[in-house]
């Protein structure tokens, strides 16, 4: 939508990838016109210079209550007239809280104009939380195969194994116990430690 | 019987324990209820988290539900406040350099809220006349006892909150360490965070809020009043639930209850810390001996449970006398009035509690004394 580069969107993120990416996902819409503020320090006089149309900021960040009071107290500051879409599109807002977005919609933008920023936003936090997701499986999957292999080690020199047959003995009682490698290593190394 | 999960969402501060002891000990499950209880920062991601759905109810600051019924700051949500979660336990703190003027211009230790003013007011008259920038004092909300007992107490002693000193909102858990960088010169905020500026050696209590306004009201359950139409029977176990966990918390050891509070899921910050508050024997400035402050903080005595319409008049009030309110005919703020009184809903907490044989009050109480009231 062309007109969409007619809206200037603010975007307050303490948090340099998320807000990257957010900017990045603005810009692929066609909204040419997006500033990110990480720090907070002076956030009113940032959002009297830039003027924004939409505010868009994490729905956990401490300084909504921040931003509310200003909007509140600040005849510099244009009130904004709505948080999300509108008020009965209850799903809209649900599906921005999910996602742990807030918006802020200054005075006088229309409500078409909004929809497409806003489904931007929610579906670059959702694809933001989900690489954070997959980052913390990854380092968890990293951190259990070091516990795997000291729990072979262990074995290996405890019962004399082959590492082959360290793991396979991991491994089946693993099976045999309905439970996962990861939580066998975990007891033998902690056996182990007892033991000392 | 399997119990009925409700999720309710809080921020860290010691008027929070009913909610962690109605969690932990069993007063909700002895209701059929299991709470699961969500931490936030922010009071705005309370109160959305609220309107939502994500949490059935939450800890709310008692004039929040009032902005919410009366659309402003936000949208306009129905949210009833069924019982209240206490009262007190906030106090104003000012850094080193700035007690130090103060004590200089005759505020004192332990004095009451006049002399203290007194002495703010000549401090801010000094600074005016050197040309020193306006002191700068933090309060957590909009909307908030904290907001207007310090504007109350400042206007009282004959300084303009909007013009004399810069007001901001700071969310608690950051409050001590704005007060360290310098970024404000005072705050007013609920336990244990005074304690804690005052432990950091940067803080000096002025005095409880309690001082300001005889045990003024403080946080309320607050809840959509759709979902307490439509769940009757959890609305009441959930005020059972909170009603016995603050009674149990007005007999408890302050030691035990500090402890439990300083779980990281919970406050999160040092049991002795927390323990000041909960005890009511606060250090004053840092390395003095804990005093006892008189009524500084109650959860269920006095009626500390009990949603008094009285008081949400009051909240209204102030609303209206700092101009938070845009300006209405003279039958639109009588409506006003009306929905602001009406969020307080005294009926769903005797309603709750009839079975239980307790005390209520049977009407409204009186809302108690300033100050600078005879």
């Amino acid at each position: 939508m062309a007109a969409g580069a007619a809206v200037r969107i603010l975007i307050v993120d303490q948090n340099p990838e998320r807000a990257s990416l957010l900017e990045e996902a603005m810009r692929e819409a066609q909204y040419s016109d997006v500033v990110v503020v990480r720090e907070t320090h002076g956030l009113l006089r940032r959002i009297v210079q830039i003027d924004p149309d939409v505010i868009v900021i994490d729905l956990e960040n401490p300084n909504r209550d921040v931003l509310e009071h200003m909007f509140q107290v600040s005849r510099s500051v244009p009130r904004p007239i709505a948080m999300f879409v509108d008020q009965s599109d209850a799903a809209t807002i649900d599906r921005a809280m999910d996602a742990g977005v807030a918006t802020y919609i200054v005075d006088g933008l229309r409500k078409e104009g909004i929809r497409p920023i806003l489904d931007t936003t929610i579906s670059r936090f959702n694809a933001f939380k989900r690489l954070r997701d997959e980052l913390e499986r990854t380092k968890q999957a990293l951190e259990d195969r070091k516990l795997i292999e000291r729990a072979k080690g262990i074995l290996m020199t405890t019962r004399r194994l082959g590492e082959a047959a360290a793991y396979e003995l991991l491994r089946s009682t693993a099976m045999s116990d309905n439970r996962r490698v990861v939580d066998v290593a975990h007891e033998v190394i902690r056996s182990l430690k007892a033991m000392q | 019987m399997s119990l009925v999960p409700l999720t309710v969402g809080f921020v860290p501060l010691i008027d929070c324990a009913p909610l962690v002891v109605a969690a932990e000990l069993g007063f909700a499950a002895a209701e059929g209820l299991t709470l699961t209880l969500t931490r936030e920062n922010a009071w705005a991601t309370i109160r959305d988290r609220v309107m939502v759905g994500h949490c059935h109810a939450a800890q709310m600051l008692g004039p929040m539900p009032i902005a919410s019924r009366l659309g402003i700051g936000h949208l306009t949500v129905d949210l009833i406040a069924p019982m209240a979660l206490g009262w007190g336990g906030n106090a104003i703190t000012v850094a080193g350099g700035t007690w130090e003027a103060m004590r200089d211009q005759g505020a004192a230790e332990a004095a009451g809220p006049a002399r203290q003013g007194e002495a703010l007011r000549a401090v801010i008259a000094e600074r005016a006349r050197s040309g020193a920038k306006p002191l700068t004092l933090a309060m957590v909300y909009p909307f908030s006892s904290h907001h207007y007992a310090l504007r109350y107490w400042l206007a009282a002693s004959g300084i303009d909150p909007d013009e004399e000193v810069r007001l901001v909102v700071v969310p608690p858990p950051f409050m001590v360490d704005a007060l360290r960088d310098g970024q404000i010169d005072g705050f007013c905020v609920g336990e244990p965070w005074n304690s804690m500026a005052v432990a950091a050696g940067i803080g000096h209590i002025v005095m409880p809020t309690t001082a300001i306004w005889q045990r003024s009201p403080e946080k309320v359950l607050g809840m959509r009043a759709d979902w307490a139409e439509r769940h009757p029977d959890e609305t009441q176990a959930l005020i059972r639930a909170l009603y016995r966990a603050s009674q149990w918390c007005e007999g408890a050891e302050a030691s035990e209850l500090a402890r439990l509070l300083a779980q990281p899921e919970f406050v999160g910050e040092r049991a002795a810390d927390i323990e000041r508050g909960v005890s009511g024997a606060l250090c004053l400035s840092p390395g003095s001996a804990p005093i006892r402050v008189a009524e500084f903080q109650g959860y269920a005595r006095q009626f500390g449970t009990f949603p008094c319409r009285s008081h949400a008049l009051w909240f209204y009030h102030q609303m209206v006398r700092w101009q938070q309110l845009p300006a209405a005919s003279a039958a639109e703020s009588a409506s006003r009035a009306v929905t602001a009184r009406e969020t307080y809903r005294p009926d769903l907490y005797r309603g709750a509690l009839q079975s239980l044989g307790v005390e209520v009050p049977p009407g409204d109480l009186a809302a108690g004394r300033f100050f600078d009231q005879p």
